[in-house]
C-alpha cells in the first residue's frame, strides 16, 4: 500500500484530495490528509463579515463531511517535512511516512512583521480581516465607527485574493454612505504596488473606480513600522499617514515548517515548477494553492484551475509516465464595488486582466472590467458552489484554461502604461 | 521587446526600459544606466548590485527588497538611502535585472 500525505484541508488541499481519492485505486493509495484545525473555513467571507454580510456558522464548518470517505484525517500541526527519509514529522513527535506529499498549508498574515502592529492600537484601532478572528473583532468596531480617518492598507506583495483591501474599502464606502456617516469619513488605499493594481488596464480602471467613491490613493508605500503612540503609517520615504481607524493586510508566508524543510522562499512560500507544481528539490513534493510560490494571484480560483492540471500530471506521474500538462496562472476574482455590484477578472501568468465577457464568449452573461449587478449575485451564489461542488471536486462548467473569447484587448494610451519615472 | 541603444551599448529591453537579458549587461553599463536615473554609483550600490545579480543567477528571481534585507544583508532603509523612491525597481534597473516581481 502507498500513501499519499497532503498537508492542509482548505481550499486547495480538500479538492485534490477528493478528485485524487476517485482517480487512485483505493486498494493501491491511501489517501492522508492533514491539517492543525477540525475546521474548514470558508474564506471569501471574511471580506463580508465586518459589515454584518455573513453569519459566522455559514463560514466556519467541520472539515470531516468536506472530504470523501476512504479519506483519513489526522488533526495535527506538522513541524518539519524530511524530505530525504520522505518523512512528515507531527507536532508530537509522530513520523509519518509517504510515498507522494502535496504541501497545501496555504498562507497566512503575520503582523509580527510590522514593527508596531501588535502595540497598544491591535484589535483596538488597528485591524485586519484576513483571520476569522480578525474579521469578527472589525465587525464589533464598524459597530461603533462614527466617523473619523479610515485607511486601509497593504503591507507587503503578494497577498492571498490581491484584490480583497480594495473591495473593502469600496464596501466601507457604500456602508459608511448608507449610514449617513461618509461625509465625515475619509478613506485612504495605501498599497506597495505603483497602481491600484498590478496590470496597466485593470489597474487604470479600478484606480478610477477609487476616484469616483473619493477614496485616496497612496501608492508606491513601503511600509517602516506602524506608530501606534501618534496612530500614524509610516513609510521608508518618510511619508506618515494618520488613521482613526486602520484596516491593514499583513504580509502574508506560508507555513513555517516550509522554511524548517528547507523547501520554500523568503515568504516561506514552496519553490515548485510553476507549470507542475513539483517542488525544485523533490520530484515526489509537490505545493498547490496559496502555499506554492507561484507568479500569479493567491487565490481560491487558482487553487480550483491548478488541481484539475495537478490531479491529471499527478495521475501519470505516480505510474511513472511524464506529466504532460502545464497550468497558465489561470486566475479570475469577482471584485465587489459596493451597492450591490461588482466586477470579474479574469487573467493568467501572460494575459493581464481585460475588459470583455466571461465565461461562454459573447454569449457572457458576466461581464470583465465593469461593474454589473449580475456580477454581484455571481458572486453571491459562489458560497454553496464552494462547498456543494468547489470542494467536493465536482466540474464547475467553466474551462480550466484562460479563454481569449470574450475579451477585447483595447488600445494602451501612452497613460494607462504604468511608466517607470524613476 | 526592442533593442535599445544606451551609450554604447545594444540591449534588450521591455516595454518599461528594463533589461531581459542579464548576460548583456557590464559594470559600464550600469553607470550609464545609473546616470540615467540620476544616481552615482559608490561602493555600497556595487555591493547591492552585485548581490542581486549573483541571486539571480542562482534563483532566477530578482531579489525583493525582503530578500535584500534577509539574504543580502542590506536593510531596507539603507536600499532607500542608495536608490531613493523606488529602490526595488531602480536597483533592478540599474543591476540589468527584470522588474520584480512579487506583484500580482
Amino acid at each position: 500500500m502507498k500513501r499519499l500525505v497532503i498537508l492542509g484541508a482548505g481550499t486547495a488541499g480538500t479538492i485534490v484530495a477528493n478528485r485524487l481519492r476517485k482517480r487512485l485505486d483505493a486498494s493501491e493509495w491511501e489517501i492522508v490528509v492533514v491539517d492543525e484545525s477540525r475546521d474548514h473555513l470558508y474564506q471569501p467571507g471574511f471580506l463580508f463579515l465586518p459589515f454584518g454580510g455573513y453569519k459566522t456558522d455559514e463560514i466556519r464548518k467541520p472539515i470531516r463531511p468536506t472530504l470523501a470517505n476512504g479519506i483519513s484525517l489526522m488533526v495535527a500541526t506538522v513541524e518539519e517535512v524530511v524530505a530525504d527519509s520522505d518523512e512528515v514529522v507531527l507536532g508530537d513527535g509522530t513520523r509519518l511516512h509517504y510515498d507522494q506529499l502535496v504541501i497545501a498549508t496555504g498562507t497566512t498574515p503575520q503582523p509580527s512583521e510590522i514593527e508596531g502592529l501588535l502595540g497598544t492600537e491591535w484589535r483596538k484601532s488597528v485591524h485586519e480581516f484576513y483571520t476569522f478572528e480578525g474579521a469578527v473583532a472589525l465587525r464589533d468596531k464598524l459597530e461603533s465607527f462614527t466617523g473619523g480617518r479610515l485607511v486601509v492598507h497593504i503591507a507587503e506583495m503578494p497577498i492571498k485574493c490581491p484584490v480583497a483591501p480594495m473591495e473593502f474599502a469600496f464596501l466601507a464606502d457604500d456602508h459608511f454612505t448608507k449610514l449617513g456617516i461618509r461625509r465625515s469619513t475619509e478613506i485612504t488605499y495605501v498599497t506597495p504596488l505603483s497602481g491600484a493594481f498590478t496590470k496597466p488596464i485593470a489597474s487604470a480602471h479600478l484606480g478610477g473606480m477609487l476616484h469616483e467613491r473619493d477614496i485616496a490613493l497612496e501608492s508606491d508605500f513601503v511600509t517602516e513600522k506602524i506608530d501606534d503612540d501618534n496612530k500614524l503609517l509610516v513609510s521608508y520615504d518618510g511619508r506618515e499617514i494618520p488613521f482613526d481607524l486602520l484596516v491593514t493586510v499583513p504580509p502574508n508566508m506560508g507555513a513555517e515548517f516550509v522554511e524548517r524543510s528547507g523547501l520554500g522562499d523568503d515568504l516561506r512560500h514552496v519553490r515548485v515548477d510553476p507549470g507542475t507544481f513539483q517542488s525544485v528539490y523533490h520530484t515526489n513534493v509537490f505545493a498547490i494553492g496559496d502555499a506554492a510560490n507561484l507568479p500569479t494571484s493567491k487565490a481560491g480560483s487558482v487553487a480550483h484551475f491548478a488541481a484539475h492540471v495537478f490531479v491529471e500530471n499527478f495521475v501519470d506521474h505516480v505510474a511513472g509516465r511524464p506529466m504532460t500538462q502545464r497550468f497558465d496562472g489561470h486566475a479570475n476574482c469577482f471584485v465587489e464595488a459596493g451597492a450591490g455590484k461588482a466586477l470579474l477578472i479574469d487573467f493568467n501568468y501572460d494575459v493581464e486582466p481585460l475588459p470583455g465577457r466571461y465565461p461562454w464568449g459573447r454569449l457572457g452573461p458576466l461581464k470583465l472590467l465593469e461593474e454589473s449587478r449580475i456580477n454581484h449575485f455571481g458572486k453571491l451564489a459562489f458560497k454553496p458552489l464552494y462547498w456543494n461542488v468547489l470542494l467536493p471536486g465536482r466540474p464547475l462548467p467553466v474551462p480550466t484554461a484562460m479563454s481569449m473569447a470574450g475579451k477585447v484587448q483595447p488600445e494602451i494610451s501612452e497613460e494607462t502604461k504604468q511608466e517607470v519615472t524613476m | 521587446m526592442t533593442v535599445a541603444t544606451i551609450g554604447d551599448w545594444q540591449v534588450s529591453v521591455d516595454e518599461e526600459g528594463f533589461m531581459t537579458d542579464p548576460a548583456e549587461w557590464d559594470e559600464g553599463l550600469a553607470q550609464v544606466l545609473a546616470s540615467q536615473i540620476g544616481l552615482t554609483l559608490d561602493e555600497q550600490h556595487w555591493k547591492a548590485i552585485q548581490f542581486a545579480r549573483d541571486d539571480f543567477a542562482a534563483n532566477g528571481e530578482t531579489p525583493t527588497l525582503r530578500r535584500m534585507a534577509t539574504a543580502g544583508g542590506i536593510p531596507t532603509k539603507e536600499m532607500f538611502a542608495l536608490f531613493p523612491k523606488k529602490p526595488a525597481k531602480k536597483m533592478s534597473y540599474v543591476a540589468g535585472l527584470p522588474k520584480p516581481q512579487g506583484c500580482v
